[in-house]
């Protein structure tokens, strides 16, 4: 049987998803993070399941966490970069999709760099598909793990007021934080130039601000996003030593926030364009490297719970086919 | 395919629409050969000649044939996406009895061998009448004038860069001056495409789905130069697939200021909006994209109003390899023969427009704009029909398309309006009109 508590066959975005459905996996990832922090590390809830890392793009952090997380839940897991070319990129998903599931994997972790190839890719499976992130759409995973160091810091998420800075535009990340913020009841507020936020963003429930000074006035938490010079196509900003002037963080700035305010940042950062060495590395304010350490226990989660309803899926489907 | 020369045969009991003349009415159409040799509301008074065919239309309406003035073909270049005969069965499946054909194929339509090589073609398949646009520039690429003078000799019937915009202002304004020349029409793909580095409209919905987006400025931009370049060149101006609700406003002007301008718009545009992008669904990635509701309805109303001229099917065929991607990376374009009639009439079923009114959008106004003696249903004229139910209910399932594409956005919609046979110079290339009971001769009049 499927999980009542989270029934979804993939998490493909935080989109659609509940406020209990989000804090079921939250609750999830905290008994993670103990069994992560104890010295055996391990359990054995996939013992004998696959878990296929399925990466169109560079990654080394994501999928690693994705491989660390499989493997700590007694999972075998595969790592497949799949080198895209720029012709028949296409051909490639659909193909590698077919292929894959004629072997039978339990969950797919997935990145690829267009909005909408990992639930395309999950349309063709008869597995889970958890979205490790596509194109500028959704990186759901970053979204809870960001959830969960805030809600453990903080206690709760209802009610706290967040910043997300930086470019907003391409920005999967941005995206699923915001939407899971606005699910969990919290206020969101992005800060960007104008040329980095999405039209019609506001429609979506954040509040617009151009000016750091101003949108971080008494924010319980800021969130610093990654300048992505490779998605950049035309001029967004004129330069980086600008950027950094005018949208980097830094002491004065952060100044604006509460005296408690929390720093978080996805990774990798990209020091002096859009966060400053002084603040990322202070102990008090940073919880950089927290958010990699519980990512592990987020990713041990979703898996869970992906591989336990795939395994319910195909149960009923097999008991249709042989019907 | 054996072309037979059709004897006399007689439409009856049908319901003559014939926007040209301003006629709707029961009505009986005699044809001889290849012509219309009169039409009138009782042509035989009960005693009918015993060399004449009976078609009963079963009290059917009976319009000049569709006459399509965006169509691309992928033949020759792209045979496997479409052919010209898959091309014209579509067409006649769709009651379409002429198209006129962008010169966006391998080769490019930008010399007279091959605009000649594809009239040929269609010549020979003898279904639907083929006519083609040529380019305005050498290669489609924008820069220097293609031979529009000796192409227009050729048969090319008016002018056009096709899916690419002419974007170079100089370049606009040299071809309408050449084209003023000669009396050639320029049709613009209106889309400034340093601004149409999306993939779907831009708003609201681009943004939560993460696609990058096309402004709808982009198309507004381009028809407000146009325009410009227009009035300053006395050129004749043609803006295809207008989509936004200040594309309508700006057209609008410009005929009010005396311009020759005038502009057509494709089902997508007033059927969808960018809703339909729903899920990735990659049939719905069109050029121009998909817009906001708002501009849906503009579009509904230019067309009630008459600023927008015709309605053409922007028949755009993609395989399904060129569509199943990831969406930014698929092929952009639309399906649309054969869906042409029956999406059209929605505005006639929704209550914007008569019957004849849309007829008109899809007969003579496109023929006139052209320039061609089709969509009419006076004496003399080439016997181009179609006979159609408006109202029967049926489910667009694109998979059973006679088009080898099946890249429809319409694909599982409900319509109403059903084609029943098309005739073209009068000879039948499409039925579907049920056997009637009225004379056994009337079987004669089925040529395939």
């Amino acid at each position: 049987m499927r999980d009542p508590a989270f029934p979804h066959r993939h998490l493909l975005g935080i989109e659609g998803l509940n406020s209990a459905e989000i804090n079921y996996l939250l609750d999830l990832s905290d008994r993670y993070v103990d069994v992560n922090r104890s010295a055996a590390k391990t359990s054995d809830a996939l013992a004998g399941r696959t878990i296929v890392n399925l990466f169109f793009e560079n990654s080394t952090r994501t999928r690693t966490s994705f491989e660390l997380a499989a493997k700590r839940l007694g999972a075998n897991v595969i790592n497949m970069q799949v080198e895209t070319s720029s012709v028949s990129k296409g051909e490639t998903l659909i193909d590698t999709a077919v292929t894959l599931n004629a072997m039978h994997p339990d969950v797919l972790a997935v990145r690829h760099p267009d909005s909408g190839a990992v639930k395309l890719l999950a349309d063709k499976v008869n597995c889970g598909v958890v979205n490790g992130g596509d194109g500028s759409h959704e990186h759901p995973t970053q979204a809870l793990l960001d959830a969960l160091t805030i809600r453990r810091r903080k206690g709760k998420l209802n009610g706290l007021l967040v910043a997300i800075c930086g470019d907003v535009l391409h920005s999967r990340v941005a995206r699923s934080n915001f939407l899971l913020l606005l699910t969990m009841g919290a206020r969101v507020r992005i800060i960007a130039p104008r040329t980095l936020i999405p039209s019609a963003v506001d429609r979506l429930g954040v509040e617009v601000f151009t000016d750091m000074n101003k949108g971080l006035k008494d924010v319980d938490i800021v969130m610093m996003l990654r300048v992505q010079s490779e998605r950049m196509r035309g001029s967004f900003i004129p330069s980086i030593r600008e950027y950094f002037h005018f949208f980097g963080l830094d002491r004065e700035k952060l100044a604006q926030a509460k005296p408690d305010a929390l720093i978080m940042h996805p990774g990798p950062m990209n020091r002096g364009t859009e966060i400053d060495s002084d603040v990322a590395d202070d102990v008090e304010r940073s919880v950089i490297r927290e958010q990699v350490e519980l990512g592990v226990a987020v990713r041990m989660a979703v898996l869970e719970v992906l591989a336990k309803n795939a395994m319910a899926h195909n149960a009923t489907s097999n008991m249709r086919r042989t019907a | 395919m054996s072309v037979a020369k059709p004897g006399r045969i007689a439409y009856i009991n049908a319901r003559v629409l014939d926007p040209a003349s301003g006629t709707d009415g029961p009505g009986e159409v005699l044809t001889s050969g290849e012509e219309i040799v009169d039409v009138g509301k009782k042509l035989f008074d009960g005693k009918l000649p015993a060399d004449v065919t009976i078609v009963d239309c079963q009290g059917h309406c009976l319009s000049p044939g569709l006459v399509d003035m965006r169509v691309q073909l992928r033949e020759p270049g792209e045979e496997h996406k479409e052919t010209l005969e898959s091309a014209a069965r579509a067409a006649v499946a769709g009651g379409v009895t002429t198209m006129a054909c962008l010169p966006n194929t391998n080769p490019i339509m930008d010399d007279e061998p091959t605009l000649e090589f594809v009239a040929r073609r269609a010549r020979l398949l003898a279904l639907t009448k083929v006519y083609c646009y040529g380019a305005v520039t050498k290669g489609l690429q924008g820069k220097e004038l293609a031979e529009m003078g000796l192409l227009a000799e050729a048969g090319a019937l008016a002018f056009t860069d096709a899916t690419r915009a002419i974007a170079d202002a100089q370049v606009m304004r040299r071809a309408l001056q050449y084209g003023a020349t000669f009396g050639l029409m320029i049709v613009q793909h209106p889309e400034e495409p340093t601004l149409a580095t999306g993939v779907m409209n831009a708003g609201e919905i681009a943004t939560r789905m993460g696609l990058s987006g096309i402004p709808r400025e982009a198309e507004i931009i381009m028809l407000e130069r146009d325009i410009r370049l227009v009035a300053m060149t006395d050129g004749r101006y043609h803006a295809a697939h207008i989509s936004t609700s200040d594309s309508v406003e700006i057209i609008a002007r410009a005929k009010k200021d005396g311009l020759k301008v005038t502009c057509d718009t494709a089902p997508f545009y007033f059927a969808l909006n960018e809703l339909s992008v729903g899920d990735y669904r990659t049939f719905a990635k069109l050029s121009p994209p998909l817009r906001a509701e708002e501009d849906r309805q503009a579009i509904v109303e230019g067309l009630k109003n008459g600023i927008i001229d015709a309605i053409a099917s922007d028949h755009s065929p993609q395989d399904s390899d060129s569509k199943r991607l990831p969406f930014p990376q698929a092929a952009y374009g639309g399906s649309g023969l054969e869906t042409l009639l029956a999406v059209s009439l929605d505005l006639y079923h929704n209550g914007d427009m008569s019957l004849i009114d849309v007829m008109r959008r899809l007969t003579c106004a496109p023929a006139d704009l052209l320039g061609l003696e089709a969509g009419g249903l006076a004496k003399g004229r080439k016997a181009d029909l179609t006979i159609f139910d408006p109202d029967e209910g049926w489910k667009v399932i694109a998979d059973t398309f006679v088009s080898k594409s099946k890249n429809s956005p319409f694909d599982g919609r409900p319509v109403q309006g059903r084609v029943l046979r098309t005739v073209v110079d009068g000879r039948t290339v499409f039925d579907q009109l049920p056997a009637q009971s009225h004379t056994g001769e009337a079987k004669r009049a089925t040529a395939r």
